[in-house]
Formats: structure tokens, sequence, C-alpha cells
């Protein structure tokens, strides 16, 4: 076993190409099924990609780097299911490119935000989160009402989501700006935003200033969609299981 | 190791004192960063939104230590050891001066991208494209010059610690490349969407992100430790047996542990058993490889008593044996269920870093800077002894006070009431924090501070006149 080892020590491209496979195992081994499983992905009802207003939101909560202090990830325990909601799954984050299931909880978990709280809770939070949480350590983005979302370029944006496998139409990316305004603004036809992502996508001033369209409009479209999706009345985990014996 | 032969190459050791000096310099950024973004986190006041604010700045900590100073550290070392134990110069002193600014320009290109909001939002690899790229090409310039040294040596076998910079090399490469793929939105844009989404972006960037901590921030350490333990103590290494089980053990097992950081989410659970499976293996090749260096002491042990360098080194094995205990222990799914999400991972985190990697690095520098500058020895041994137990003392302040933060807020989150209701909002949660916090401020200031002596010894030994007669070889 020494004499044979003596032949990596020296020989360095063969010690090289012994190293790339030993750590190529485990990594193939975890991974791949996970492509090819059919079960790592529920079954689920209502899943849908992120509105262009939604997915601008969520750039936002990338680039401030939300994710660091709040996880999107409920884990099936007794008091987190209490605390907030419905166990995550898989499926739920299925178009998240990357996961935002994030690794510590400074502040509360995100998973299931949507519709919990006002529209004027989540702005007036966002800018002075002491005033509406006493003693919440959160920073203040209030300079979010204050930027001008550019919306013509979430075209390109939603090209790219395309490109990396979530199932955005032709028809989606061609519309992509006028479905990002329409949903920022009540008092215009959406019926071409719903017919695209579904009756139950909010169409609201979400940052409650008509002019234009802000960071913060972005921001709290996709705080009110998270965890609002997925039809968890209709899920049933055993129906999966099922579905992998067809 | 054997240093037999009377021919003396002349090494470069011009970039080894660059990448010693950038090491130094990146270590009081990335410490003091942490320290105000510890104070972000007891006085939210502090906060300047939008560049300064703590979203924004905790990667230029993570980052600022971990790759900065952790990355110069890494650079150096195995540049300087690679040349001796191989007893030739370093191939190619152009490309090597180019891995040392193009790595700069890298860690500066990084900064200055989470501070304006360039962040791909994966842990640990929050640079774009532009920026991972361009790494790509410094890495491939390392990984060349590494080999083509590797391939000029003089003695017939490759030296231990020389496999453990290898491994280290390449699969950090492996693992950026993968990690990184992604799609830009244009082309002259900074924004892109990883290729991976939702669950499988979530193993691949645990699977990346613990073999960071894995290869980047254990092996390439492993690889000091296997030189300058054994040359500072002047003593061969205790096992050569043991160090080959341990080498290949810990770099086959590492690779699984990633899911450890999944368990009970949606993750499937086939792949969070082996994660937590091979976490708890993974304690064996880590005390193994801990043992090894102590037990290289054997016969020198009075070494131990006198030398403040040798103690650095050896308690930042004890600090490795602490934390790859605690690791394993925390991959229990019982146990994650309480520490995930909570400071107690902070904690851990920080005894490693700040214990082990700091700890090593630290040793590896006192080593280094009198050989290349050239000094008989460091200004002041005193100096080094004061560095070594005020850091040990922020420490050990900074993991109880996580410890204690940790454990605390995971119970709280799960008390109920008598009358089956859950007794804590969120928010009550967060206030009881905050002397903790508070704690980790001061422990985290005792730490920079003890970092401060050491930049002034080093500084002491540089412009004095302790010189050494003749080059040490």
């Amino acid at each position: 076993m020494l004499d044979k080892h003596k032949s990596l020590e020296k020989n360095s491209i063969l010690m090289l190409v012994f190293i790339v496979l030993v750590v190529s195992v485990g990594g193939l081994v975890e991974a791949i099924p996970l492509f090819r499983v059919e079960t790592t992905i529920e079954k689920v009802q209502g899943m849908r990609p992120l509105t262009p207003l939604e997915l601008a939101g969520q750039n936002i909560y990338i680039r401030e780097n939300c994710s660091v202090c709040h996880s999107q990830q409920i884990r099936p325990l007794r008091d987190e299911v209490e605390r907030y909601g419905h166990y995550s799954l898989a499926a739920e984050s299925m178009y998240d490119h990357p996961f935002l299931w994030g690794s510590k909880r400074t502040g509360p978990d995100l998973a299931r935000v949507g519709g919990k709280y006002s529209d004027d809770w989540h702005v007036a939070h966002l800018v002075n989160p002491q005033e509406m949480v006493p003693g919440s350590i959160m920073p203040s983005y209030g300079f979010l009402k204050e930027r001008g979302l550019d919306g013509v370029k979430m075209k390109k944006h939603l090209q790219a989501m395309k490109a990396v496998g979530v199932p955005y139409t032709d028809e989606m990316i061609a519309q992509a700006y006028n479905d990002l305004m329409a949903q920022a603004h009540p008092e215009s036809d959406g019926s071409g935003l719903t017919a695209r992502y579904g009756a139950k996508v909010n169409i609201r001033d979400f940052d409650g200033h008509r002019d234009n369209v802000t960071e913060m409009d972005a921001l709290v479209a996709y705080m009110q969609v998270l965890g609002t999706l997925a039809d968890l009345k209709n899920y049933n985990p055993d129906m999966g299981a099922e579905v992998k014996h067809d | 190791m054997s240093n037999t032969s009377s021919f003396t190459p002349t090494y470069n050791d011009h970039v080894v004192r660059l990448f010693t000096l950038a090491a130094v310099f990146w270590g009081i950024i990335g410490f003091t960063a942490g320290v105000f973004i510890a104070l972000q986190m007891a006085f939210p006041v502090l906060n300047v939104e939008p560049l300064l604010s703590f979203g924004r700045l905790r990667p230029v900590h993570t980052s600022a230590v971990i790759f900065a100073f952790g990355g110069n550290v890494l650079f150096a070392t195995s540049y300087f050891v690679v040349q001796r134990t191989c007893q030739t110069r370093l191939w190619n002193d152009t490309l090597a001066l180019f891995t040392f600014w193009g790595y700069q320009a890298f860690i500066v290109m990084a900064a200055a991208g989470y501070v304006l909001g360039v962040n791909q939002g994966k842990e640990y690899a929050e640079p774009e494209l532009y920026a991972d790229l361009w790494l790509t090409v410094v890495w491939v310039a390392y990984l060349l010059i590494f080999l083509m040294t590797l391939k000029n040596r003089k003695e017939p076998h490759i030296y231990v610690a020389n496999w453990f910079y290898l491994s280290f090399i390449v699969t950090v490469a492996v693992l950026h490349l993968i990690n990184n793929i992604a799609v830009p939105v244009e082309f002259f844009g900074m924004k892109t969407y990883p290729l991976w989404g939702g669950v499988q972006s979530a193993m691949i960037q645990w699977w990346y992100g613990h073999n960071a901590v894995g290869f980047f921030l254990t092996a390439g350490f492993l690889g000091i430790m296997y030189y300058f333990i054994p040359k500072r103590a002047e003593r061969p290494v205790y096992s050569y047996r043991l160090s080959i089980l341990h080498f290949w053990s810990l770099i086959f097992i590492y690779i699984w542990a990633g899911p450890h950081h999944l368990l009970y989410s949606a993750l499937p659970d086939w792949a969070q058993t082996l994660g937590m499976t091979f976490s708890i293996m993974l304690w064996m090749p880590s005390w193994g490889g801990m043992i090894n260096g102590v037990m290289t002491l054997s016969g020198a042990w009075h070494k131990l008593r006198e030398d403040p360098v040798l103690q650095f080194m050896i308690v930042a094995l004890a600090f490795y044996g602490m934390s790859t205990f605690e690791g394993p222990l925390m991959s229990i799914k019982e146990v994650n269920a309480l520490s995930h999400f909570t400071d107690w991972t902070i904690g851990h985190v920080h005894s490693g870093a700040l214990g082990w990697v700091a700890f090593i690095s630290f040793g590896a520098i006192y080593y280094l800077v009198p050989v290349l500058w050239g000094k008989k020895e460091m200004y002041s041994s005193r100096l080094i002894s004061i560095h070594l137990w005020v850091a040990t003392i922020g420490i050990v302040l900074y993991i109880v006070a996580m410890w204690v933060a940790g454990i605390m807020q995971g119970l709280m989150w799960r008390t109920y009431d008598s009358m089956g209701f859950l007794q804590y909002s969120f928010i009550e949660t967060v206030e009881k924090m905050h002397v903790y916090y508070l704690i980790r401020v001061l422990a985290g200031v005792i730490y920079l501070g003890a970092a401060g002596v050491m930049v002034y010894n080093i500084y002491k030994t540089i412009t004095g006149n302790n010189n050494l007669p003749v080059k040490e070889a």
C-alpha cells in the first residue's frame, strides 16, 4: 500500500488526477440524482414564474442581501409550522435562480410573508423598521422609494431567466414592460397580465405613490407574493410518491 | 523537507513577501469590517443606507477574512513551501507576480461590487460573473505555477504539505467553476442569473460552500501545518502513514458533507442523510490530522514552553480539534434543528476561523517574516505571546457569547406556554440578543487589537537592523 502510494508521490500529474477523482465522487452522487429523480420536486398546483415586477423585487432582495438575515425555508418542525405556516416545498423555489433559502434568522423567515401584512405596513416598515417593530435591528431601506425602476430592461431579464430554464413564454417576454407597468397601476387594463400570470396576481400601487414605479413597488410586490402561489390546501405529500410509480 | 543537499537554489521570495504583507493588510481590514458589522447588529442606527447597510457589508467582511486574508496567506505559504520542499525556484517570476496583482484586483473588484449592490446572492460566492471569470484566469495561473514548480523539483518525492496545497488549488477551481455558471442579462451588464435554480441550486451552493471550508480553509491550512510545525519544532512529521490516511480520507469525505447546511429543508431526505452521515465520519480524519500535527512535537515538548510561534500553531490545532468536533455534532439532525438559523452557527464558524485558520496563519507569518526579510528573529517574542493570549481571550469571549445567544434563541423559538401557544414573538427573541451582541463587539475589538500588536511587531522587525549575515536557505 505504502509502496504503491510512492508512485503518486513521485508524479505530480498522477497525484492531480487522483485528487480530482477522489473529490468528484461525493458531489456527483449527491447532485446528479437531484436532476433525475422525479420526486425531488413535488407536484403542486399554482406555481408560476414571478411577474416582471416581482422578479425586479427579487433582484432588489438579492442586491441588498436580505437572505443573510432572513430565511425562506420553513422546516417541518412543530413550532416553525405554527409560527410561519406550512413547511416549504421544493416546488416553491423551483423558479428561484439562485435559491434564497438563507442560513441565518437574524430576522424572521419570509417564505410565507405574502399577504400577512398590508402594503402600507411593508412600506412603513422598510422606511423605518424600528417604528413598526420596536426593538428591531433591521437597517432602513427608505431610499427604495426614491429610486425609479427600469422597467424596459425586464425583457432581457426574462430572456436570461428563460435561458436558465424558467418557463417564461415568448409572449411574457415580449410584454414584460407592459406587464410590469400594469401590475403597479391598478387603474390600467390588467387583463393581459392576468391572462399570462393568473387571476390571483396582485395588481396594486404597492408604494402608495401613483406617479412612477419605484424599487419600493417592486420589493413590496415580491414580499406580497412570497409563499402565496402553491396551492397547499389541495397538496397531498403522498401524491408525489404515487406519481413515481406510474 | 530534507535540506540535505548542499546546493542552494535562489528562491523567489519577492512574491512571497508581497503576499505576506497583503495578508496582514487584508487581515486588519477584514477584522475591522467584522467589528463594524457586529456593531451594526448591536446598534442598527449605524446602518447607512444604501452603501453601508449590513446586507452589503457582511460579504465585505466574509470575503475579506476568507479570500483576502486567508487567500493571501495560502498564496504566500504555498509559494514559500513549494520552493523549499522542491529545492527549486518558483516557476515563472512574471506569472507569479501576475497572480499577486491579479488576486488583489479580484478582491477589490468583489468588495467594490458588494458595496455598490453587485451580488449574485450566493453565500461565500457573492461576486458576479465578471469577477468570477477574472478569478478563474488568476487561479489557472496559480495552478500552473504550482504544478510546474513541482515538476522542476530536485527531490524525488512530493512532500505531504504540497499534497494538501495541490488538492486545495484544484478542488477550489472545480467548485468555483461549477457553482458560478450563470447567464448574463446583457453583455456589458453585471447582473446574471445562475444556471442552477431551487433545490439543485441549494445542493450545489452548499457543496461549494462547505468545501470552501473543507479545501480553502482546511486543506490549504493543513498544508501550512505540515510544513511549519515540523520546521519550527525541528522534528519530522509524527507519522507518515497517518499523513497518507489523513489526506485521502479527508478530501474524500469532506466533499459529501454539504447537505448538513440543508437539514430539514426541501432537499430530499436521502441527500440530507448522506450529508449528515459523512459529516459525522469527518470527525475521524479531522482529529487524525490534528493528532499528527500535535504529536510532531514528540521529543520536543520543551519548545512549546519557550516558543510563542509554536504555541500559536498548537493552540490553532486545539481550536481545530474543537471546531471539527462541534461541526459533526451540529450536523446531527436533532442538534441542527436547534442550532440552525441561530448564532450558534456563527460562533462555530468563528471558533474555526479565528482559532484555527487565523492562528495557524499568524504562526506561519511570525515564522516567515524574519526569514523573508533576512532577520535573525521577530522584533519581540514577548509581543507574540501577548498577541496569542489576548486574541485567545477574544475568541473564547466570542464563542461563549454566541453559544449562549444561539442556544437561547433556538430554545425561545420553540417554547410553548401553558396554553399550548408559542410563548415568544420573534422580536422578543431578537431583543434578548442585544447583550450578547455587545459582548461579541468587545471580543472582536480585543481580537483586532491583538492583531494590531502583530502589525507593530512585524513593522519593527522589517525596519529593524537585526539582520542575518547570510540569507536563510
